[in-house]
């Protein structure tokens, strides 16, 4: 397939691998930050072809993964307590609150929507204009534009029965957040090629210098990923720390202006609660007063929760790159995707997920 | 293939043209439908004995087997749900080493499915009976309320002879036996999808609904015992499939990812879509375990009967991992393949 099979392809892949072991001296712990890049590493089994100095692990880049508990909770009390129809991507319906997930609260009657664009959810409100419909915002800054559209779009259309329960988180606060851990051993990161296709380069200057950390803008197909990975050691090995661009042919510096216009125009950034990693400063977006009738969170009156429960998932020390999926001791036994403990078994990008569906071989 | 009508096969004239309450209620409503449609489309002196059951006489072992067909939508690029339910069943029978003979037809209509639909379906019925060899001879009709069904669900059972020369068994399998697949993987699955999702691709998507049954004859015909393992990959697809045969004969099956047949538009809708073709449904493909010295005749024989082009030899069963299905990628690198773990897709047959 055009501009894919390119990226597959098992020479360049060797060639990468080649330059790798030979340009490695030393141990090294580089970061993926993004759950895409965790399945492409894990499904083309790149993790057993890299030398064995090259130690990857699996960053919190899984948006579904790092929602807190209390806003599943929340969810499924506006769609089986308050009557609205409240729409979601498919990834977020399995993810356990609490007390139930939104799956389980749609077979008790919940009227719990499945939608692959959050435009469907307001034409859903167009339809049904005698229900309020809540869409589920979950994401990083990549689905940020679309949902903030949305809103602008209801807003034109008159759609006031529409609303938006946001839960977006920011890439860049959790990667200072994660090198501001005393127990850190992140040596480098490959940064999210999508987040950077809307928000641009410039944001991740300040942590390479700050920290001293070469950061890799990186794809999610193989030679992207191989290529990322070489991008890095060589840094690394030459002992320098600058911001890279691996993925030059969908991330421009500056990002995505439009995108950008659009998020400022309905969102504020804000403190926000990450699963299994507590509260980040300024690491989230929440809808601005100016678009307040829109926001559930204002139009149903709920309030700040903060719930966790301890079933002795260890999400947090996998999104933290301190463990490995398959070093959790209910990894493919207590937990699995049919029955997941944690948020990181269900995802689509979730690690934990990624190491299940396509196990490495002599892993288990 | 959708059979949209033609001059062969009119709609008959009727006094409705919905499916009402009352065509389930076994009276007058009840037999106008049976006459007129139902009798009409898929006629033969079995079925035309109009007992409440069939009689008939078959010699030697037998295979008996059942499928539920509740597809959404009903009508997919590729065919429709009544040849899905024909060829669901025959398929299963080959799958034992049977010659399909005899089907029965069990029909839920939902009030208000137009009587043109319902035609279309029951053309569909009798072109995929005739092409597989089968008859449907007996058969039940049920109405429920609108809004208690999706127009129409379709469950067809039946009943076959098992080839004197076929050993079909897991417990058959061995190491160094090749695993074969009879043509490109992931087209059922992705034909419903991009209806349902409202996707349109360059070429569109066709669904691979088709009976398989007179290739696993000529197969057995030719190689007997040395057929090993028959299995169609449905729903769960070519992975969760293999992981079954790996884990009943307790073998390892190793896959050679470049050796996966997947068409192009398949392909591509996979990658946009993000699904492995692995796990994707089919309804017109088998996966043969075959003996090592007949895989490449066997092989040539698939690729040179209709219902087999496409054909390729995927992997191998080894002794290394017993019990687990292992990949080698694109790349090179090696991974688990395990059973699809919860819904892919749900109603996709």
């Amino acid at each position: 397939m055009k501009y894919l099979s390119e990226f597959r392809d098992p020479e360049l892949v060797n060639g990468y691998l080649e330059a790798l072991h030979r340009m490695v001296t030393r141990p090294w712990t580089i970061m993926e930050i993004c759950g895409g890049q965790t399945h492409g590493l894990v499904k083309h089994g790149i993790l057993d072809l890299l030398p064995k100095e090259i130690n990857m692990v699996h960053g919190p880049g899984c948006p579904v993964c790092v929602t807190p508990l209390g806003l599943i909770d929340e969810a499924i009390h506006l769609a089986a307590d308050k009557g609205a129809i409240l729409c979601s991507f498919g990834d977020m319906l399995r993810v356990p609150g609490t007390q139930q997930s939104l799956l389980e609260a749609k077979a008790q009657g919940a009227d719990v929507r499945i939608v692959y664009s959050p435009l469907e959810a307001v034409q859903l409100a167009r339809k049904h204009p005698d229900r309020e419909v809540v869409f589920f915002a979950v994401g990083f800054e990549t689905t940020a534009p679309a949902n903030a559209l949305s809103v602008v779009h209801a807003h034109a259309l008159g759609a006031t029965n529409y609303s938006v329960l946001a839960s977006h988180v920011l890439v860049p606060p959790a990667m200072e957040a994660i090198l501001s851990d005393p127990e850190t051993t992140i040596d480098a990161f490959l940064a999210a090629g999508h987040v950077c296709t809307i928000m641009g380069m410039e944001e991740y200057e300040p942590i390479v210098e700050t920290f001293h950390v070469p950061i890799v803008v990186t794809g999610f197909e193989p030679v992207d990923l191989l290529q990322g990975i070489t991008m890095a050691v060589r840094q690394l090995e030459a002992g320098v720390a600058r911001l890279e661009n691996q993925y030059a042919r969908v991330v421009q510096r500056e990002g995505n202006l439009r995108a950008q216009d659009t998020i400022q125009q309905v969102f504020d950034v804000s403190d926000r609660e990450w699963r299994g990693i507590g509260t980040i400063p300024a690491s989230g977006y929440a809808v601005n007063p100016a678009y307040a009738a829109y926001d559930a969170r204002k139009k149903f009156h709920l309030a700040a929760t903060t719930a966790e429960t301890d079933n002795g998932c260890m999400a947090g020390s996998i999104l933290k790159g301190k463990m490995k999926p398959h070093q959790c001791p209910y990894f493919g036994k207590e937990c699995t995707p049919e029955k997941p403990m944690g948020a990181p078994m269900v995802s689509s990008e979730g690690a934990c997920a990624a190491y299940y569906h396509y196990a490495r071989v002599g892993m288990e | 293939m959708s059979y949209r009508f033609s001059m062969d096969c009119p709609l008959p004239k009727l006094d409705f043209d919905v499916i009402t309450l009352g065509h389930g209620s076994g009276g007058i409503l009840t037999h106008r439908l049976l006459d007129k449609l139902i009798f009409e489309a898929l006629r033969n002196p079995i079925l035309e004995q109009e007992h409440d059951g069939a009689f008939f006489q078959l010699p030697g072992e037998l295979a008996f087997t059942t499928d539920s067909f509740v597809v959404h939508p009903v009508f997919f690029p590729g065919g429709n749900i009544g040849e899905l339910a024909v060829n669901g069943t025959v398929n299963d029978l080959a799958m034992c080493g049977a010659i399909p003979r005899y089907l029965s037809l069990g029909l839920i209509l939902e009030e208000g499915l137009p009587v043109a639909e319902l035609w279309e379906i029951l053309q569909a019925i009798k072109h995929a009976c005739a092409e597989a060899h089968v008859q449907v001879v007996t058969g039940d009709t049920k109405v429920v309320d609108k809004g208690k069904g999706d127009k129409i669900f379709i469950n067809t059972t039946g009943v076959g002879t098992v080839h004197p020369k076929a050993r079909i068994h897991s417990s058959h399998i061995r190491s160094g036996d090749q695993i074969l697949v009879s043509g490109p993987i992931a087209a059922h699955g992705m034909a419903i999808l991009s209806v349902r999702e409202g996707l349109s691709f360059e070429s569109p998507i066709l669904s691979d609904t088709q009976s398989v049954n007179h290739l696993v004859v000529r197969l057995l015909d030719a190689f007997g015992d040395k057929i090993r393992f028959l299995r169609d990959p449905t729903r769960g697809g070519v992975a969760t499939v293999l992981n079954e045969i790996s884990q009943k004969s307790g073998a390892g099956i190793r896959l050679q990812e470049r050796d996966l047949p997947v068409g192009e538009a398949v392909e591509g809708a996979c990658e946009l879509l993000g699904l492995d073709p692995l796990y994707v449904a089919n309804e017109g493909i088998f996966i043969a375990v075959v003996a090592p010295d007949i895989a490449d005749t066997a092989l040539a024989m698939m690729q040179g009967d209709p219902k087999g082009q496409g054909a390729a030899r995927i992997g191998e069963v080894v002794d290394t991992h017993p019990g687990q299905v292992v990949i080698k990628s694109l790349i090179g690198g090696s991974r688990v393949v395990h059973m699809l773990p919860g819904e892919q897709l749900p109603r996709i047959c």
